[in-house]
C-alpha cells in the first residue's frame, strides 16, 4: 500500500526527469548543438540558484500543477476534458474583468475576488461542453477543442476592445492594481501565493478522490459507469456533468492565479499552452494529483531550463516540446507493452500482472 | 399465418449446399460444439432449434467464418473449404443476419448496403441495385430513408437486402423473430418460404416450435453441442421437437427431482408486481402486463428462452428499471447479480474493498470509514470463500468464480428483503457454482425472497421453489418439472 502510493511515483517521476535528458542529450547530438554547453544552460536555467528555483521553475510549474489537476479529476471520472487551455484562458479573463470593474478600495479580498470569478468562468466554460455532451452527445474531445479555439479569439478581441489598456495601444488589459495582486510569499521572488494554492488544491483533491463518498462515486463512474449505476446506484450523468465543471474551475482558478500572481495583466498569448501540456502532466503523475505536483515541476523544469537554453546556447525552445512529448510516449508505451508481459509491469509499476480472463462461453 | 405447406418440400433428392461434419469447437474448458453436423439442401428452408447454450450460434458463426472450428470439415456445394472470415463465406454465396445488427444509424439505407459491399461509392448505382433487389425479392425498402428512422423489421430487410447485394444464395438468420412483433414475424417466414422457393437456401435459428413447423422443410435439433435430430419437418411434431431439445428425463439433476427441502414458505409477498409492462427504446412492448408475487423464504425460478422479456422483468423487479405501465410494490433496496459481471456487477480495476463500498454508494455520505468497509470485506471473503491475498488486490486479479462469491456475498449484506440473480453461475466451474447455490439457498432459508434466471433450466429446477416461465413477454406460472417448464418456455402445447 505505501509502496503503491509514495515509491513508485517518485520512482516514475525521476525516470521520467532522467528520460527526459537522455532523449533531449540524443536531440541535441543529432541536430548539431553542443551538448554540455546547452544542458548545463538547461540546468542553470531550471535549478541554477534558489531564486531561479523559486521564480522560475515553481512559478512555471503553477499554471501547470492547476491544468493538470483539472484533466486528472475529469479523466478520472472518465471524461476527456481537453479544454484546460480554453478555461484557464476564460478565467484569466474573469480576473481581470474583475479587477477592471471593481474598485480597488476594496483592499486586499479584491484578488480573493478575482480568483472566485475565474473559478465560476471556468467551470461555467466548461458547463457549455457538458451541457453539449449530456443534450446532445457531442463528444467533449470536439467541443472543448473547439471551445479553446473560441476562448483564445475572444481573449484576443477582449485585450483589443473592452479590456484593452486606457492607451489602445498594445493589445493587453492595464495593470492590475495593487488590491487585485496576489501576495508575494517569499519577498524578492516571484513565488506567490497562488503555488500555495495550487499544492493545496492537489492535496486536497488527493484526499477527496481517496476518502470522501463524492470522490469514491466520482472514480467508479469513471472506472465502469454501468456498474456504478447497476451496483451502486449512482446518477452517473450527474456525477461526471458535476465533475466536468469542477474541472473546468480548476483550470479557471490556475488561468485567476496567473494573471493576479504573475502577469498583472491579460494578453492575448498569456498561456504558452498550458492547457494541453496539462494533459501530459496528468499523465505523467497517472491521473494521481499528489504526484502531479511532481509532474508539473517537472515540465516547469523543463520549460524554465529552455529559455535559458534558447538564450545561452541558441537551441531552439521548442526542442523541449519534442521532449516532453519523448517522455509521455514512452511512459505510455512501457504500460502497454508491461500490460502484455506482465513480469516488465511489475517490475516498473509493482501492479499485479493481468490474470487471463476466463472465457465465457454466451451462446445463445 | 397462410404459408402453403407441403408444397416444394420434397429435399431429399437436392444437392446439398452447405454440409458441416463432426464441427469440434472448445473455449478453454467449456466444449460449446462435440462433433456438430449440419446438412443444409439447395433451395430449402432449415431450422436449427436447441436450447440455449445448445451451440446453435456457434455452429453458425462458424459456417460464416467469424470462428474457426478446431476439428470438422466444412463443405459447400461439395467442395471442401476453410473459411478464415466472414470474407471467405461471403465469396461463397453465405450471408448472416446476427441477432444484433450491424448497420449505422445515422447513415442512410443506401449508404448502409454500400458500406457493406466495398469497392467505390455510388450512389445512383447502389439506389439501383437496391430498388432490383428490393422488387425481385419482396422486400420493401426506401434506400433514402435514415437507419434510426427505421422499425425493427424495416432494419432487419435492411440487413438482408445487404446480404442480397453480396450475391449471397444462402441466408443464415440467427432468431429473426425474437425482435419482430407477431405481424412482422409471419411476413418474415413468409418471405423465406418465397426466398427458398426460387432457389435460395435459409438457414433459420429459432426458438419458437410453432413457427418453425410453419415454414421449415426440414429441421436440425442441437443438444449440448451435439446434433440430435434431423428430419422432415412433416415428420416431427411440436412434442418429438420439444423431447429431442430438451433431452430424456434421465439427465436431470439429483436435485431437481429430490422433495423440496422440509422448510415452507412463508406467505408473506416482498415483491409483488400488478399488470406491469415495460415498452423497450423502440416503443416495443418487452414485457406484457406482468402480475405476480415473489413471498419471504423461497426461491422464484425464471425460466425464459433468449429475448422472451425475462432480462426486463428481473430489473424491474431489482429496482434497475421502470416500468412503463402496471404498479410495483418492492423494498427500497433490492440485491441484483447482473448476468453480465464485467460489465455490471464489479469495477475490475478497483480493490475488492471498494467493490464492496459500491453497494449502497449513492447514499453514502461524507468521509468513507474505509477501516470499517475493509473489515466487511475481509469477513465477506473468509465467510464466502474468496480466495484472494487481501481486500486491498484489485478485482481484476480475482478468478471469474471468486468475483462472482464476492458479488453475490456484497449483495447479500445485511440480508436485504429480497435479492435478484441472472445466470449467477455463467463461466464458473463445479465448485464456484456449488458454493454459489449454497449461498442463495442459505439466504432464502434465512427469509430472503430470491428471483433466479438461468439460461440453463437444469439450474432453474435445482434451484427453484416454484417456477414461471416468460414467453413472448407473457409470465406464467408453471408445474416445476423439467417437461412443463421447457414445453412452456417453447410455447409447444
Amino acid at each position: 500500500m505505501k509502496f503503491r502510493r509514495i515509491v513508485r511515483p517518485l520512482f516514475e517521476l525521476s525516470l521520467a526527469g532522467v528520460l527526459a535528458v537522455v532523449v533531449l542529450a540524443l536531440l541535441l547530438w543529432a541536430s548539431g548543438y553542443p551538448i554540455e554547453r546547452s544542458l548545463s544552460a538547461l540546468w542553470s536555467g531550471a535549478f541554477g540558484s534558489w531564486s531561479i528555483i523559486a521564480s522560475g521553475t515553481i512559478v512555471r510549474a503553477t499554471p501547470l500543477l492547476f491544468t493538470g489537476l483539472a484533466v486528472a479529476v475529469a479523466f478520472r471520472a472518465g471524461i476527456l476534458n481537453i479544454g484546460a487551455e480554453g478555461q484557464l484562458l476564460t478565467g484569466a479573463v474573469a480576473a481581470t474583468a474583475v479587477a477592471m470593474t471593481v474598485s480597488p478600495t476594496i483592499g486586499q479580498f479584491g484578488a480573493v475576488l478575482a480568483l472566485a470569478g475565474g473559478v465560476l468562468a471556468g467551470g461555467a466554460w466548461a458547463g457549455i461542453a457538458a451541457l453539449l455532451r449530456l443534450r446532445f452527445g457531442v463528444l467533449e474531445v470536439i467541443s472543448t477543442i473547439m471551445l479553446n479555439v473560441i476562448a483564445l479569439n475572444l481573449t484576443g478581441a477582449l485585450v483589443r476592445g473592452p479590456l484593452q489598456e486606457a492607451t489602445h495601444t498594445f493589445p493587453q488589459s492595464a495593470m492590475l492594481t495593487s488590491a487585485f495582486r496576489l501576495p508575494r510569499l517569499i519577498p524578492g521572488t516571484r513565488l506567490h501565493a497562488g503555488v500555495a494554492l495550487a499544492v493545496v488544491c492537489a492535496i486536497a483533491m488527493a484526499w477527496f478522490l481517496r476518502a470522501t463518498a463524492s470522490g469514491f462515486r466520482l472514480r467508479m463512474t469513471g472506472a465502469n459507469p454501468r456498474a456504478a449505476f447497476s451496483a451502486g446506484g449512482i446518477d452517473v450523468a450527474r456525477v461526471s456533468v458535476t465533475a466536468f465543471i469542477a474541472s473546468g474551475a480548476i483550470a479557471g482558478l490556475g488561468g485567476a492565479v496567473e494573471v493576479t500572481g504573475v502577469t498583472y495583466a491579460l494578453y492575448e498569448n498569456l498561456s504558452p499552452g498550458y492547457g494541453y501540456t496539462a494533459i501530459a502532466v496528468a499523465l505523467l503523475a497517472r491521473l494521481n494529483p499528489s504526484s502531479a505536483i511532481g509532474a508539473a515541476l517537472i515540465f516547469g523544469a523543463l520549460e524554465s531550463g529552455a529559455s535559458a537554453m534558447q538564450r545561452d546556447a541558441q537551441v531552439p525552445a521548442g526542442m523541449v516540446g519534442v521532449v516532453e512529448a519523448c517522455v509521455i510516449l514512452v511512459l505510455l508505451a512501457s504500460e502497454w507493452v508491461g500490460a502484455r508481459a506482465g513480469s516488465v509491469r511489475s517490475f516498473l509499476w509493482g501492479g499485479p500482472p493481468r490474470t487471463a480472463v476466463q472465457a465465457e462461453v454466451a451462446d445463445s | 399465418m397462410v404459408i402453403p405447406s407441403g408444397t416444394n418440400r420434397s429435399v431429399t433428392a437436392r444437392a446439398l449446399r452447405l454440409s458441416l461434419s463432426a464441427i469440434r469447437r472448445t473455449y478453454g474448458a467449456v466444449t460449446a460444439l462435440d462433433g456438430a453436423s449440419l446438412k443444409v439442401a439447395v433451395g430449402e428452408v432449415h431450422a436449427l432449434l436447441g436450447e440455449n447454450g445448445a451451440g446453435k450460434t456457434t455452429l453458425m458463426k462458424i459456417a460464416f467464418g467469424l470462428d474457426q472450428p478446431d476439428e470438422g470439415a466444412i463443405a459447400i456445394d461439395g467442395e471442401a473449404c476453410t473459411f478464415r472470415s466472414p470474407r471467405d463465406a461471403m465469396k461463397r454465396g453465405i450471408g448472416m443476419v446476427q441477432q444484433h445488427f450491424a448497420l449505422v444509424d445515422a447513415m442512410t439505407v443506401a449508404e448502409n448496403v454500400a458500406l457493406g459491399a466495398g469497392g467505390p461509392f455510388d450512389l445512383g448505382r447502389t439506389v439501383a441495385v437496391i430498388e432490383e433487389i428490393s422488387r425481385a425479392s419482396g422486400l420493401p425498402l426506401d434506400p433514402a430513408a435514415r437507419v434510426r428512422d427505421l422499425t425493427v423489421g424495416a432494419q432487419q430487410r435492411l440487413e438482408i437486402i445487404k446480404a442480397l447485394a453480396r450475391r449471397s444464395t444462402t441466408l443464415i438468420l440467427d432468431e429473426p423473430t425474437a425482435v419482430l412483433s407477431p405481424g412482422e414475424s409471419a411476413e418474415l417466414l413468409a418471405w423465406t418460404r418465397r426466398f427458398a422457393d426460387g432457389g435460395g437456401t435459409v438457414i433459420l435459428i429459432a426458438h419458437k416450435l410453432r413457427e418453425v413447423l410453419s415454414v421449415a422443410d426440414r429441421i436440425t435439433v442441437m443438444r449440448r453441442g451435439r446434433t440430435v435430430l434431423t428430419g422432415l419437418a412433416s415428420e416431427v411434431t411440436e412434442s418429438s421437437l420439444a423431447d429431442a431439445m430438451l433431452g430424456a428425463s434421465s439427465s436431470q439433476p439429483e436435485s431437481a427431482t429430490a422433495p423440496r427441502a422440509a422448510h415452507s414458505i412463508e406467505n408473506t409477498p416482498v415483491i409483488s408486481l400488478t399488470g406491469v409492462s415495460v415498452r423497450d427504446s423502440m416503443g416495443v412492448k418487452r414485457l406484457h402486463e406482468a402480475t405476480l408475487t415473489v413471498s419471504r423464504g423461497e426461491i422464484l425460478g425464471v425460466a425464459a428462452v433468449e429475448g422472451a422479456g425475462h432480462s426486463e422483468l428481473l430489473r424491474v423487479m431489482a429496482g434497475r428499471l421502470a416500468p412503463s405501465d402496471g404498479t410495483l410494490v418492492a423494498p427500497a433496496e433490492v440485491g441484483f447479480v447482473p448476468e453480465d459481471r464485467h460489465r455490471d456487477a464489479v469495477v475490475l480495476e478497483a480493490t475488492l474493498t471498494e467493490n464492496v463500498a459500491l453497494r449502497g454508494a449513492k447514499s453514502r455520505r461524507g468521509v468513507i470509514a474505509w477501516n470499517a468497509v475493509r473489515k466487511t470485506t475481509a469477513s465477506l471473503m473468509r465467510t464466502r470463500d474468496v480466495r484472494s491475498d487481501n481486500a486491498d488486490a484489485l478485482m481484476r486479479t480475482l478468478s471469474g468464480g471468486n468475483q462472482q462469491k464476492l458479488v453475490v456475498g456484497r449483495e447479500l449484506l445485511g440480508a436485504p428483503a429480497a435479492l435478484i440473480v441472472e445466470n449467477p453461475t455463467r463461466g464458473l466451474d463445479i465448485r464456484a457454482t456449488s458454493e454459489v447455490h449454497a449461498a442463495l439457498r442459505a439466504a432464502r432459508d434465512d427469509g430472503t425472497a430470491i428471483v433466479v434466471y438461468s439460461s440453463d433450466l437444469d439450474e432453474v429446477l435445482a434451484l427453484a421453489d416454484r417456477i414461471i416461465v416468460v414467453a413472448a413477454g407473457r409470465v406464467a406460472a408453471v408445474a416445476a418439472d423439467r417437461d412443463s417448464v421447457g414445453r412452456a418456455m417453447l410455447e409447444a402445447q
